[in-house]
């Protein structure tokens, strides 16, 4: 179809802003790896000895984390988990039994020894492994056979495999504030927080980062994604480390923390997912996790607390935008099943390596496009910083970051103010989420359909109306195109006001926009979300999918334009 | 001058109204305090003989009138200066304001920024998109995070008296409380402790409304069963009405909502009811309004709380017959009449 020929991608090749990879600081870190773990064991310690003060208060938290280990090991094994692990917790678990009985005096060097053990196992299983060879290759083999992938499935020639007429670079956009990033990548660190939809995110983001021209990231990965082999295999040579959402306890938690905090403060850019984990509803995030966010703030206070120049760090938040999500079948009957029932439930992969070499190729065969949105720069206040990593108020005048720390005249260590913070900074990161955030045309038609029927059942709530016959579900195209007109004129104002952002196509003659996005949207389903029915009227295969796809446009009040 | 003789430095007050002085007398205890007025003949006369508004005033404090020096000699800074003119007075401050820096303010309103040409009437609603508390705009026009709230039953002239009173100091730092509470704390004045400021906030703005009916009703003649009636009723109405606004229930059980209420609602001093007290009496609002020395900040939360409970459609009563009494021509007897005969019995329905 000639007229949804893309518009020409302008997307440019950028250069490596350090060229030698021993520059990097993710390989200075992997190169001393054993000092980096036992320096974060050390300092985990002391950061527990302090939330755990007496001999009681430890040996209570360290016997309540080896009866969650353990209860971990018998019910939710992974492929992942260490041979030794049942060992290693029945042997802590004896000996913390024996201690409960002896007397508290000659205790203490025991108990010590035992956190010593527990503290240091998880640092080393959090800790990664960056290998420059393996992640030349990586970076080889992704690029090579995204390449042949991408043109063989493209330009239907025999032989076009080994064409190099499109590149991942035609697939992939990259907007926003491309060039600030690689300059405050150069004076600072970098801490970037994507919006988390897919398992693919954290391979995309790797290339994206690559293709930024920005040194190697070290990356807090779902520990559940290394379960995929293929992905294990890329996640260790782009420099992630493992993140094991199964483990709450207060030891691994605080080496966790301090594994990032220590890594910030080295200097190595850093990148996580601040959403926790893959957003079930289609949402964009609206509450974050505080843990791993904590650590930029504190990595900031501790550089300040140096001699020297202080190192600045800086916190990008990055949304993915797609048109389709591989697991968003199961992400929102999930979201269904815990708001409906409200209980637990745990997590699952159903896709081994087979599956997502199968969607890679249907990914590149079609047309379908992702953007991925680089926003502005802010400090760990998140307040907006220069090119030249100075933090701006709203009138545009200098803040010293710095001061943020300081009372009565002394850089203090306070850590609920700290915590405070930390929360405010979610809620700017939130923010410029829902600024950065593309929209598609495949988002608003999904919104429009799905608001449309929710406002002709408007007696159903959210569970009936799911429950619908989808033969019931028609929606006249007239009417849908008027509504249609409506909302993206609202978004365009939303965007002159600077609260949303939007894909180039999704400007011009609607009905091309409504038949793209109609045409993209969830496009790889068994059952599609949205299609066109003979009399040209809008339909839907399956409904709690498109819930899914519209709740990327919820949380800017278009509600009341349907 | 400017430098204390004490290692500490001084603490800032903004406002030299009725509770920005006497506030700024009882900081004066313990260290200097810099107690700015906007208008250049109270910085002298203040300076020059010690009294304000009737109030004899500790030598240590020094009236000011530019924010400069304000800003750099205090860390701490009191604002206390009525809601209609804080955000100026903040967009002032601002600039001269670091991250560093603790505001803990004494107002008790709501701010409200409409598009140009619209008044709290025309606007097609109200809600917390425009309707903000002081730290909020405290938050809006500076760098300072750093803030914190006292609300409280704190009648300037019983507090000037040195008789048993306490407050609360809210603020989600920590820090800000244990400054608050070290510089005001005495053995005549107790301070609270709160980390949900805007329900605090909320709550000590919530209170005039009632006040104002409290006033009506002795304006009235009537007796201690009405005002019982009234103040256990409105404390419904505000739990109803702050939830709303995005307070937290508690706050408003403690020294800011049911102590304050009760205060004010009992208080012929104080200004709100004051108001309530002349209408039922036959005055008219603007009659009252012009011969007011200070603001009564409850005439205009009523507006706003009136237009808030209608977009949050929350049940409002009593605020919405008082803004009836107040703008729209009903008599303060047709307005209870109306109360006393709503078929509503439901004692507590929100713990």
């Amino acid at each position: 179809m000639e007229i949804l020929q893309e518009k020409k991608n302008k997307n440019r090749k950028y250069k490596p802003i350090l060229d030698r990879i021993p520059d990097w600081p993710v390989y200075q870190l992997s190169k001393h790896r054993k000092e980096f773990i036992d320096e974060v064991t050390q300092k985990s310690i002391e950061r527990i000895r302090e939330l755990r003060p007496s001999y009681k208060q430890l040996l209570d938290d360290l016997q309540a984390t080896t009866y969650r280990e353990q209860n971990r090991i018998k019910r939710n094994r992974w492929r992942v988990d260490p041979k030794d692990d049942a060992v290693f917790w029945s042997t802590i678990k004896n000996e913390l039994v024996e201690l409960a009985g002896a007397n508290p005096e000659g205790g203490h060097t025991k108990v010590d020894e035992i956190l010593q053990r527990i503290v240091h196992r998880y640092a080393s299983e959090i800790a990664g492994n960056f290998k420059p060879n393996s992640y030349r290759l990586a970076r080889e083999v992704i690029k090579f056979w995204f390449s042949r992938l991408l043109n063989g499935a493209r330009v239907k020639k025999f032989g076009a495999i080994f064409r190099n007429q499109y590149t991942l670079r035609d697939k992939i956009h990259i907007v926003g504030k491309v060039k600030m990033i690689r300059k405050l990548a150069r004076q600072g660190t970098v801490v970037m927080v994507p919006t988390h939809f897919s398992n693919l995110d954290s391979i995309l983001i790797g290339w994206v980062i690559h293709a930024m021209g920005l040194p190697a990231f070290i990356y807090g990965a779902g520990l559940n994604l290394f379960n995929i082999k293929i992905i294990a295999y890329f996640m260790n040579s782009l420099g992630a480390y493992k993140v094991d959402r199964r483990k709450k306890n207060l030891p691994y938690l605080e080496t966790l923390k301090m594994y990032s905090n220590l890594a910030i403060q080295k200097g190595a850019h850093s990148l996580f997912f601040p959403g926790g984990t893959r957003s079930r509803s289609g949402m964009l995030e609206k509450q974050l996790k505080l843990g791993l966010l904590s650590t930029a703030i504190e990595a900031q206070r501790s550089l300040y607390n140096m001699e020297g120049e202080h190192r600045k760090i800086f916190v990008v938040p990055v949304t993915l935008n797609y048109h389709f999500v591989l697991e968003a079948p199961d992400l929102i009957e999930d979201y269904l099943h815990v708001k409906g029932q409200d209980r637990y439930f745990p997590e699952q992969d159903k896709y081994g390596s087979f599956q997502l070499i199968k969607f890679l190729i249907k990914f590149f065969a079609n047309r379908s496009n992702i953007s991925v949105s680089i926003g502005p720069g802010l400090d760990v206040m998140g307040n907006y910083v220069d090119e030249n990593g100075n933090s701006l108020d709203a009138h545009g005048r200098v803040i010293d970051t710095k001061d943020y720390f300081i009372s009565s005249g002394q850089l203090t260590i306070d850590r609920q103010r700290e915590d405070e913070y930390t929360r405010m900074l979610s809620q700017r990161i939130v923010t410029e989420y829902h600024k950065i955030n593309r929209v598609f045309a495949s988002h608003l038609v999904s919104f429009i359909a799905f608001e449309m029927w929710q406002k002709k059942y408007h007696q159903l709530d959210l569970f009936n109306l799911l429950r619908l016959p989808e033969e019931d579900l028609e929606l006249d195209y007239l009417e849908f195109k008027t509504v249609f007109k409506r909302l993206r004129k609202q978004i365009f104002l939303l965007k002159e006001q600077d609260k949303i952002n939007y894909a180039s196509h999704l400007k011009g003659n609607s009905d091309v926009v409504i038949n793209r996005g109609v045409d993209n949207v969830g496009v790889f389903h068994l059952n599609r979300p949205l299609l066109k029915n003979k009399k040209g009227n809008i339909i839907t295969k399956d409904l709690s999918l498109l819930y899914y796809y519209h709740n990327r446009l919820v949380g800017y009040d278009l509600e009341q334009f349907i | 001058m400017i430098l204390s003789n004490s290692s500490e430095k001084p603490v800032g007050v903004i406002g030299a109204g009725n509770f920005g002085t006497v506030i700024a007398n009882m900081l004066a205890q313990g260290r200097k305090v810099l107690l700015y007025a906007r208008n250049p003949d109270v910085v002298r006369s203040i300076n020059e003989t010690h009294h304000h508004l009737g109030y004899q005033l500790s030598e240590q404090i020094e009236a000011i009138g530019d924010f400069a020096t304000l800003a750099q000699n205090c860390e701490v800074i009191f604002p206390i200066v009525p809601s209609q003119h804080f955000r100026d007075m903040m967009q002032q401050l601002g600039p001269h304001l670091h991250p560093y820096h603790m505001l803990i303010h004494g107002t008790k309103g709501f701010d409200i920024v409409l598009p140009p040409g619209e008044t709290i009437e025309t606007a097609k609603k109200l809600d917390r998109s425009v309707v903000k508390t002081m730290s909020e705009v405290i938050r809006e026009e500076s760098v300072a995070v750093r803030i914190g709230c006292l609300a409280g039953p704190n009648l300037s002239r019983e507090l000037a008296l040195r008789q048993p009173a306490a407050t609360v100091i809210a603020s989600n730092f920590n820090e800000v409380i244990q400054t608050g509470k070290r510089l005001l704390k005495s053995d005549r004045f107790q301070v609270y402790e709160n980390n949900d400021i805007v329900g605090v906030e909320i709550a000590g703005v919530l209170k005039n409304i009632i006040a104002i009916a409290s006033g009506a009703l002795s304006g009235l003649g009537f007796g201690d069963n009405a005002k019982g009636l009234l103040i256990s009723r409105g404390a419904v109405e505000m739990v109803y009405l702050g939830r709303a606004l995005g307070g937290d229930t508690k706050a408003f059980l403690g020294v800011a909502g049911i102590g304050d209420l009760v205060t004010t609602c009992n208080s012929p001093m104080s200004r709100n009811f004051t108001v309530g007290y002349r209408l039922a009496k036959g005055e008219r609002l603007e009659q009252i309004i012009a011969d007011m020395q200070e603001v009564a900040e409850g005439i205009n939360t009523v507006r706003i709380a009136k237009k808030c409970a209608d977009h949050y459609k929350v049940r409002a009563l009593i605020t919405d017959r008082l803004y009836k009494v107040l703008f729209e021509g009903l008599t303060v007897e047709e307005a209870l009449e109306f109360l006393m005969r709503y078929p509503l019995n439901i004692d507590i329905d929100f713990i």
